[in-house]
């Protein structure tokens, strides 16, 4: 426990070494590939931190809770930072309970993605997620002082904001997010069932059909947003590799890639050789759609413009 | 017209034990007077600026107006709430605490806030300044809400439309501050205050801009004998040509999914749990909101004298008219929402 909280305080914003952080798993993957996936990650992934847990629907997590632990010793083993995500809109006792169950697990930080994880998280070196809203400096600071020490900003955030809050951060790495489709919104209502004509409460875990989110398009055949159970997603695949340098320059030290089935391994390499120096943005930028055919890129909220858009990048 | 409601003196406690406490849209001045007058126990209302979440052009109080409404509701015996829900912008911090500040200053009821900055300042800066939590900080849960009392000393919070009647009384029984609960008018499928979708489309924010879908980025069309409309980029509707188009807010588009053609997240329809009311006072709930601020005086005269009549009835013992409800719904049809289970 403690070599964890000095890895993530000492890791503050004074500190020039960038890191990368793999998300939680978003979609609903059949146990095999769960494990399979993170324990790939743990051999072979040059990532500083990788977060675990069920954040979109309690009715998955019994699928693979019981290879937790060993994906965790695992993770561990690969010298990585484990960061244990807890649900987005806990509601039943049973969802509630959840926070209790992952506050009590040892060795670990624990990231909250629901204010109600931040009583129970006070006190104690912990993570705040994508999901809360951590728009300004007065947020920040208060989540810093309940013991926040790693601070991943809302997708939404553009440039000028992110700036502001990584150089405010005192105590707390803020990290953004760079890879993958965005989380946009989540519901109490499940599109996924609703789509296939089911009711939530026997919706016969459909989400699995769509491992990346399932897609949804304008009536003239526009690719818009990605549906995954209670969450809807961007339908493109944000991608900020060739907005590295313009990042760390303004203070950020911490970056986000969010899993899908694309070979997430050759992704965070990308971005490491990016963060590196060993390859530009643009070789980068290459390099990830070659790993992700068919997909649309966007940067467009780091730019403060309609998140789906692609703002060429400065170059490097 | 008149009703039987008698507003509550300014110097009576808070809310007249066992009776729901009506809270009503005020997106001007006009339609400030035009609620209390139609029988409003609490009017809300909002700064003409990105400090709300209904920042739309023609809009909201300027501070003397904010100080003249707050003066003329309490010569009627009605409170006036003000939100501050917008997220306050990193680096630029400032129009948030002014709005904050100007709300103690011309002596506003409460504050209604989301971002957990602007409640430790308000907390710290206004300590008698009462606090309620916005529907936009989306707190559904006993935990959540507990922060917020626990941390900000927040009296009542304003709950996400993402429970049930029965979440609700398990909530109430388990909570220190008061609920507010939205009875009627627009309805968000998605967690409050948790929603870029407008973001994406639009690069204006709920969170940040206080703008949802906004007129600005609207466009209509005829194409091929019909009527479309776009919100920035992307076909929210189409009609048959000589149809009613409803308001294309994203999330209640037609789009298609899984080879369907469907309203994917949320049909056109509008909340009335107006029938909801019973059970709603019997789950411990303290106020019933009406949601509708960017609406025109006209409509918040007739919507606010339909759920007095309605709160009236209820308080007498008396079954609950909901016909006068159902011709102010948007696009005629309404649901209960999230209050009923098999909505999600």
């Amino acid at each position: 426990m403690v070599s964890v909280v000095n890895e993530m305080a000492t890791n503050g914003a004074d500190d020039a070494r960038n890191t990368l952080t793999l998300g939680p798993l978003l979609f609903n993957w059949s146990p095999e590939q769960w494990r399979d996936y993170h324990h790939r990650i743990a051999d072979e992934a040059p990532v500083e931190r990788v977060c675990v847990g069920e954040v979109v629907c309690s009715k998955r997590l019994p699928f693979y809770e019981d290879d937790i632990p060993g994906v965790i010793e695992r993770l561990q083993r690969g010298g990585k930072t484990v960061v244990l995500s807890s649900l987005a809109l806990p509601t039943t006792a049973r969802e509630r309970g959840m926070i209790r169950d992952l506050v009590a697990m040892p060795g670990v930080v624990v990231e909250a993605n629901d204010v109600s994880a931040c009583g129970p998280l006070a006190g104690r070196p912990h993570a705040i997620g994508p999901l809360i809203n951590v728009y300004n400096e007065g947020t920040l600071a208060f989540m810093e002082k309940q013991g926040a020490v790693l601070v991943c900003l809302p997708p939404e955030l553009p440039l000028a904001a992110i700036g502001a809050l990584a150089g405010a951060a005192r105590t707390a790495v803020v990290e953004t997010w760079a890879f993958g489709r965005a989380p946009l919104a989540i519901s109490a209502r499940c599109y996924h069932a609703r789509v296939h004509g089911l009711a939530k409460d026997s919706c016969q875990f459909i989400c699995n059909q769509d491992p990346d989110g399932l897609a949804v398009d304008t009536l003239e055949g526009k690719e818009f947003l990605s549906v995954n159970g209670v969450q809807t997603l961007s339908r493109t695949v944000v991608n900020h590799v060739a907005d590295l340098g313009t990042l760390t320059a303004r203070g950020v030290r911490a970056f986000r890639l969010s899993p899908h089935t694309c070979d997430m391994v050759a992704v965070a390499q990308v971005f490491r050789d990016v963060l590196d120096g060993a390859i530009t943005g643009a070789e980068g930028e290459a390099r990830i759609a070659a790993l992700m055919p068919g997909a649309i890129f966007a940067n467009g909220f780091l730019h403060g413009r309609p998140g789906h858009q692609r703002v060429a990048a400065a170059a490097g | 017209m008149t009703t039987t409601y008698t507003a509550p003196a300014p110097s009576a406690a808070w809310k007249p034990k066992g009776r729901l406490e009506l809270v009503c849209p005020a997106g001007t001045p006009a339609a400030m007077r035009a609620a209390i007058e139609a029988g409003a126990d609490s009017v809300y209302c909002g700064f003409a600026d990105e400090t709300n979440a209904r920042n739309f052009p023609g809009l909201n109080f300027s501070p003397a107006e904010m100080a003249e409404g707050v003066a003329h509701a309490h010569k009627r015996g009605v409170k006036v709430l003000v939100a501050v829900n917008t997220f306050p912008r990193a680096g630029e911090p400032a129009a948030w605490h002014r709005a904050i500040d100007t709300i103690a200053e011309c002596g506003g009821d409460a504050a209604i806030v989301a971002d957990i900055g602007l409640l430790d300042y308000a907390a710290e800066k206004h300590p008698r300044l009462r606090l309620h939590l916005s529907v936009q900080a989306a707190a559904a849960n006993p935990e959540a809400i507990g922060f917020y009392v626990e941390r900000f000393g927040v009296k009542r919070v304003v709950l996400p439309r993402v429970l049930t009647v029965a979440e609700i009384a398990a909530l109430n029984r388990e909570i220190a501050c008061e609920t507010e609960v939205f009875v009627f008018g627009g309805l968000c499928v998605m967690a409050e205050g948790r929603c870029s979708l407008s973001s994406y489309a639009t690069g204006c924010s709920p969170n940040m801009n206080g703008v949802c879908s906004p007129p600005s980025h609207i466009t209509y069309a005829q194409e091929r004998g019909e009527f479309v409309s776009r919100l920035g980029e992307f076909l929210i509707n189409k009609v048959p040509g000589g149809q009613p188009m409803p308001y294309p807010t994203l999330c209640k588009g037609r789009f298609s999914a899984n080879g369907e053609t469907a309203h994917i997240f949320e049909d056109p329809a509008s909340l009335d749990a107006s029938l909801l009311i019973p059970p709603l006072a019997d789950a411990g709930v303290t106020a019933l909101k009406i949601e509708g601020r960017q609406r025109s005086r006209s409509y918040t005269d007739a919507v606010v004298r339909a759920l007095r009549g309605a709160l009236d009835a209820h308080a007498r013992g008396l079954p609950i008219d909901s016909r006068p409800l159902m011709a102010l719904s948007e696009g005629a049809s309404t649901t209960r929402g999230a209050y009923q289970k098999t909505w999600r």
